[in-house]
């Protein structure tokens, strides 16, 4: 089993006609044949893509249009930034379940307006600002490279992208593999927090352990901490690493991410770490021993 | 992006929100003119810079019991006094750290009959995705100080962005301000008009500390910080004009240029990461191994070999630099581009500090072909604990 995606999901591109919705379609439909159904073009609807091997797929004109003609379950957005969020509504508006935004420097409000609407609605949306997806040997959506994953019993959740490849990477090198890995991105507001994913990852009978990856600013690592502690009075719980990146971040200043500062005295490392502590988080303090870390967890 | 409080507070009024008259002169002959144009006889001469803690500030140049960065005169001459004392000398306050930053614009601005002093801040409250309003009786003080102390005394309203600014909410941020009769009614104009600013400008932080009630019974926006989200820029140039470069770190502002994220820091170890977590993290595993960072650089996701090499540039160009490491997982970037970028500005700039490259993710064979056959002097490390103990032992000269 996987959470969120597997061989049947049917993914649309929107910005599949840019450089890096080409290349990053390329990469899907090479890795175990990801059924990316078509492109989304309001100027191209009736066209076809093609891919530098060959490939091709139809490109529609709205994603209602490409959804009714291929019954897609997911949507992945790499339109650029200022009209992305118009995307990821559009998207909603098509009732597409899943959307997967990459797009990296969409303006908060934007991101308040998706987010009023995403709550009446019945799409689930992961990021913006993500990495996207991967259920290994199944489906590919985002940018994640597919060669470092390998099929397994670890869930891998994460609020930056490139550390997920790491988590991905030593999950892999110490042979456990991985179930489901999510990026859910590093904005301050987005579609799909640590619980959402922690609720999916601990109801998965195939994960068996469990991976999260915070960063500081916010609150969502602590949320999550006292959600996986009320879980586990439930009698619901698995073992699990974690890695809180920042650390050594002064406060005031945005590390890169937007959502990522230490702000009012609020979002720093030690308290997060310490949270998470408190849940039974086996907390590494080196990005490099999240697989070390998380086999010491498992073996208790 | 931060902006003056003279240059906020021109554009709230722009939105009608009650400020003061006042005037920003940039050297100290403007004095005198500048206060004339204000009623009297009460002014406050306020330093210009980007940080907080004026008032308690000190200047580095004056003697130890000079009067700090906000000063009030009670007439013209002692106007002019101050921006003598003041304008060009270097205010040190909590926030600029040791060094202070020079004042180089002043805000003279009218006086005020202050009977209250509140707290007014709006800002996205991330655990629920809406513009949220924060405030507090407790005004003119450090907010974080009364957050901790006393946290019953801050209210926070969120906002639908649907719906606005509601008549209950009106209502419920009036009671939390214990606003009254006239003071309410201000209010009842102010929130709406504050939030229209805030969502308009796309700001991310609008700071009101303190708002006050007059002698008069009349709201006034006393102060004002605003900080607008990056992100949006592209769609404010009126606000693009308002950067004051002078506030920020030269290389940060070079960085900016070519869209990388940089922050300088106190440490002699150089960091080129893809990914703003990954770029922590590795801030984080340099100071586990006992060496310092000397900044925080993600070239992020889709970078070019000419970014790449602005990058390297920024980077061998800091004096405080021993070291370099480059860490790359590459997903949308590509190892091969992170290469090719390396590459082109080692052989552009020459390289006199050691440098250790590990490179992982999309296209990492070609990556790494391209480091080894360039014949560059590259240390290369297999993962990021290899790249992390390297680097430390290479800059410690072991």
């Amino acid at each position: 089993m996987s959470i969120l995606i597997d061989k049947n999901t049917k993914v649309l591109v929107q910005g599949l006609t840019g450089k890096t919705g080409t290349f990053h379609t390329e990469q899907a439909l090479a890795y175990h044949g990801t059924r990316m159904v078509g492109g989304i073009n309001p100027k191209k609807g009736g066209e076809t893509w093609e891919g530098s091997k060959g490939e091709t797929l139809p490109i529609f004109a709205s994603v209602a249009e490409g959804r009714e003609k291929t019954g897609a379950d997911a949507s992945v957005v790499y339109v650029p930034p200022a009209g992305a969020a118009a995307a990821i509504i559009e998207a909603i508006e098509a009732e597409i379940p899943l959307i997967v935004c990459i797009t990296e420097g969409i303006p908060v409000m934007d991101m308040v307006k998706v987010k009023a609407r995403l709550e009446k609605s019945k799409s689930r949306l992961i990021g913006p600002n993500c990495p996207g997806i991967v259920t290994p040997d199944e489906c590919k959506i985002g940018i994640m490279p597919g060669n470092i994953f390998r099929k397994g019993s670890v869930g891998v959740v994460s609020r930056s992208g490139t550390l997920t490849y790491e988590a991905v990477f030593q999950t892999t090198n110490a042979g456990l593999g991985q179930t489901t890995a999510v990026g859910i991105g590093g904005d301050p507001v987005k579609g799909t927090e640590f619980i959402d994913v922690l609720e999916m990852f601990l109801a998965d009978d195939a994960t068996k352990s469990i991976i999260m990856i915070g960063e500081i600013g916010g609150s969502a690592e602590e949320d999550a901490a006292q959600f996986l502690i009320d879980e586990a009075k439930r009698g619901r719980s698995k073992p699990m690493a974690g890695f809180i990146a920042g650390r050594t971040a002064p406060p005031g200043r945005t590390m890169g991410h937007a959502g990522a500062v230490i702000s009012g005295g609020k979002g720093g490392a030690e308290d997060k770490i310490a949270a998470m502590e408190a849940a039974g988080i086996r907390v590494s303090p080196s990005p490099a021993r999240l697989g070390t870390t998380l086999v010491e967890a498992i073996k208790g | 992006m931060n902006i003056h409080e003279y240059q906020a507070k021109a554009l709230l009024k722009g939105f009608g929100a009650p400020v003061a008259e006042g005037v920003a002169i940039f050297n100290a002959g403007e004095a005198e003119a500048a206060a004339k144009k204000l009623p009297g006889p009460l002014y406050v001469v306020k330093s210009q810079i980007h940080a907080g803690g004026r008032g308690k500030g000190k200047f580095k140049e004056l003697p130890a019991d000079a009067k700090g960065g906000v000063r009030l005169a009670r007439s013209i001459d002692e106007v002019v006094a101050f921006t003598k004392e003041m304008l060009g000398n270097t205010l040190v306050t909590k926030q600029t750290g040791p060094a202070g930053k020079q004042v180089n614009r002043l805000y003279i601005e009218d006086g005020a009959d202050i009977a209250r002093e509140l707290y007014l801040s709006i800002l996205v409250d991330r655990t629920v995705g809406r513009v949220a309003f924060v405030v507090s009786t407790e005004g003119g003080m450090d907010i974080e100080q009364v957050a901790h102390d006393t946290p019953e005394k801050i209210v926070t309203v969120a906002i639908d962005p649907e719906a606005g600014v509601t008549a209950a909410d009106v209502a419920a941020l009036n009671a939390a301000l214990e606003l009254t009769g006239e003071a309410a009614s201000d209010g009842e104009k102010l929130f709406p008009t504050l939030y229209k600013a805030f969502v308009e400008k796309d700001m991310s932080l609008l700071e009101v500390n303190p708002l006050i009630v007059m002698t008069d019974g009349r709201l006034r926006v006393l102060d004002a910080k605003v900080s607008f989200d990056n992100n949006s820029l592209f769609r404010h140039a009126d606000i693009l004009e308002l950067r004051d470069t002078t506030e920020e770190d030269e290389k940060e502002i070079e960085a900016s240029k070519y869209d990388l994220a940089y922050v300088a820091l106190d440490g002699d170890i150089g960091c080129m990461v893809n990914g703003a977590g990954l770029a922590m993290a590795t801030m984080d595993i340099i100071k586990l191994y006992g060496a310092e960072p000397a900044n925080f650089l993600d070239v992020g996701g889709g970078a070019s070999k000419e970014k790449v090499t602005a990058a390297f540039k920024i980077i061998t160009a800091d004096p405080a630099v021993k070291g370099i490491l480059v860490n790359i997982f590459g997903g949308i970037m590509r190892c091969d581009v992170i290469a090719e970028g390396v590459v082109a500005a080692v052989k552009e700039v020459g390289l006199k500090v050691p440098l250790v490259v590990r490179l992982e993710g999309t296209n990492v064979e070609l990556g790494k072909k391209i480091i080894d056959e360039s014949g560059l002097n590259v240390i290369s490390a297999d993962d990021l604990d290899d790249a992390a103990k390297k680097i430390v032992a290479a800059v410690k000269g072991n």
